[in-house]
C-alpha cells in the first residue's frame, strides 16, 4: 500500500555545491563524503502543514508590521509577489513563504549585525504569508540596500531578501534568496556564484513588474518560486496528469 | 529535436545566512513582532508516548561550534502517524511533529522537547526505526542538510531498519544514533552533527 508517489530528484548540478571556496565560509562547513541517496518514505512525502491560525494578516506587510502608528519605514516602497508552483506548473496553495531582508540602508535588525549604516526605527525586517487557492503570495516592504561583509576583502552583496518556502513535504523544503533586476553587483557575488548554471542564476532575479505597480505608491517586482515535482503513485493513480 | 517535455526547474537554494534568526526566530534577532513564532512546541500537550528531550551542538570541519544553524525537526507520533493528509491515522489534538531550534550563540548548544516517536512504515512493507528528520541550515551551508536522528535504545529496530542499512560504510551508521541518557528523571537524548571530517554526520539525498 505504501508505495509513495516520489517527488523528481533534485539536480545537484543545478542547485548549488556545498564547497564552494570563493564563499569562504562553505569551506569549513561542506560535508566531503557523498550524500546518501534515499527514495522517498513516509517521512519525506509528508512535511509540516500551516494554516490561517499560525499567521496574521498584517504580517505580509513590512511597511506596517513594525512601524510605529502614522508612521512608515524609509525606502523605495515596493510590492513582491509571485506565484509558488511544483516542477509540474502546478500551483501549490497554502503554503508558508517568509521572508527576512535588511533595511534600505543595507542594516540588519540583528544583535549580531554591527554595520554602521542606521537601523530604520520603523522597520523590522521580517514577513509571511500562506499562499492562497492559486498559489498566489504578495509581501509590501522597502527594496533592502546593498551591505558589506566579510568575504574578500571589499565584498558587497547585491540587494536582497531572503525566502524560506514549505510546499507540502519535508522533502521540497527550500531556502533561497531573490534579487532584483539590473543590479550590478549579483554578477560580482560569490554567494550568487555558488550557483553553477548561468540560467539558474538568473532564476533567482526578480523583473521589474510595472504592471503591478500601484501609481504613486509602490513599485513592483514579480518572484515565481518553484519548488520539487512529484510522480503520481505508480498503479494506484493514473499516470496521465503528472 | 523531439518535443519538449516543459518541466520547470527547482528553485535554486541559497544559504540561510548569519541573519536566519530575523526571518524565522525574529525573538533571538532581538525584536518582537509576531503574534506568535512558528515551531516551539513539536508534539503539544495531548501528546501520548514518552517525553524525551534532544539535545546537540553543530560542529564545522576545524572542531568549532557552529553558531548560528537553525535545524528543523519532523517526526511522526508515539503510533508513528505523521501530522499530515497523506498519512492514514490520527494524531493528537495539538501534535504537530514539526519544530524549528535555533543555536545559542555563545556555545552553540541546542536542544528541543518532544514525543519519541514511532516506527513509521518504510517503503515495500518494511517498518523504520523510530527516527526524527532533521533539515539543517545555516551561514556557509548553500543548500539545507537532511539528515535523520535515530535513538540508542532501539537496537534492534535499528539494525533492521532500511535507511540505515543502505549505509554501505557500517561504521559511519553510528553517526545517525542519538545517545540516551538521563536527566532530573527525563530521558535526554545527545545528537551532535559533524558537517565535515573525522566522524562526519552521514546526510541524505532525499
Amino acid at each position: 500500500m505504501l508505495k509513495p508517489g516520489e517527488f523528481y530528484q533534485r539536480d545537484r548540478e543545478w542547485q548549488p555545491p556545498a564547497y564552494s571556496p570563493d564563499y569562504k565560509t562553505s569551506v569549513a562547513r561542506s560535508p566531503r563524503n557523498a550524500l546518501i541517496s534515499l527514495q522517498n518514505s513516509m517521512s519525506e512525502i509528508t512535511g509540516p502543514v500551516f494554516g490561517h491560525n499560525d499567521v496574521d494578516p498584517i504580517d505580509n506587510d513590512l511597511l506596517s508590521n513594525y512601524a510605529k502608528p502614522g508612521e512608515s519605514p524609509i525606502g523605495e516602497r515596493i510590492i513582491l509577489h509571485g506565484r509558488v508552483l511544483d516542477e509540474n506548473g502546478r500551483p501549490l496553495p497554502n503554503t508558508l513563504v517568509e521572508i527576512w531582508q535588511a533595511n534600505a540602508g543595507g542594516r540588519y535588525r540583528h544583535k549580531k549585525d554591527t554595520y554602521l549604516a542606521p537601523i530604520d526605527p520603523n522597520f523590522g525586517g521580517c514577513g509571511r504569508v500562506l499562499t492562497d487557492e492559486n498559489g498566489y503570495y504578495h509581501f509590501r516592504t522597502v527594496k533592502p540596500g546593498a551591505y558589506p561583509w566579510r568575504n574578500w576583502v571589499n565584498n558587497w552583496r547585491p540587494a536582497h531578501i531572503h525566502m524560506s518556502i514549505f510546499g507540502t513535504a519535508f522533502a521540497q523544503r527550500l531556502i533561497t534568496q531573490c534579487y532584483f533586476e539590473g543590479d550590478p553587483l549579483i554578477a560580482r557575488c560569490p554567494i550568487v556564484n555558488t550557483i553553477p548554471d548561468p540560467k539558474a542564476v538568473e532564476r533567482l532575479i526578480a523583473p521589474l513588474d510595472l504592471n503591478a505597480t500601484i501609481p504613486l505608491d509602490a513599485i513592483a517586482y514579480k518572484f515565481d518560486i518553484v519548488l520539487r515535482g512529484r510522480r503520481s503513485t505508480l498503479f494506484e493513480n493514473r499516470l496521465e496528469g503528472n | 529535436m523531439p518535443q519538449e517535455l516543459n518541466y520547470l526547474k527547482e528553485t535554486p537554494s541559497q544559504t540561510a545566512g548569519p541573519y536566519v534568526h530575523i526571518g524565522l526566530a525574529p525573538g533571538a534577532a532581538g525584536f518582537d513582532i509576531y503574534r506568535q513564532e512558528l515551531g516551539w512546541d513539536i508534539a503539544g500537550p495531548n501528546a501520548k508516548g514518552e517525553r524525551i528531550r534532544v539535545e546537540g551542538i553543530v560542529i564545522d570541519g576545524t572542531g568549532s561550534p557552529v553558531k548560528d544553524v537553525l535545524i528543523e525537526a519532523w517526526q511522526a507520533n508515539a503510533q508513528g502517524v505523521y501530522a499530515h493528509p497523506e498519512h492514514p491515522g490520527e494524531v493528537e489534538d495539538g501534535f504537530r511533529g514539526w519544530g524549528r531550534v535555533i543555536t545559542d550563540f555563545e556555545t552553540g548548544e541546542w536542544g528541543f522537547d518532544t514525543v519519541k516517536p514511532g516506527p513509521v512504515p518504510g517503503r515495500s512493507g518494511s517498518m523504520m526505526a523510530p527516527h526524527i528528520n532533521l533539515w539543517i541550515v545555516a551561514r556557509g551551508i548553500n543548500i539545507g542538510l537532511n539528515t535523520r536522528l535515530y535513538f540508542s535504545n532501539e537496537e534492534q529496530a535499528n539494525a533492521a531498519d532500511p535507511v540505515i542499512n543502505l549505509i554501505e560504510w557500517e561504521n559511519r551508521r553510528q553517526t545517525l544514533i542519538a545517545r540516551r541518557g538521563a536527566r532530573g528523571g527525563q530521558a535526554v537524548y545527545r545528537f551532535d552533527i559533524r558537517l565535515q571530517g573525522e566522524n562526519e554526520t552521514v546526510f541524505f539525498d532525499i
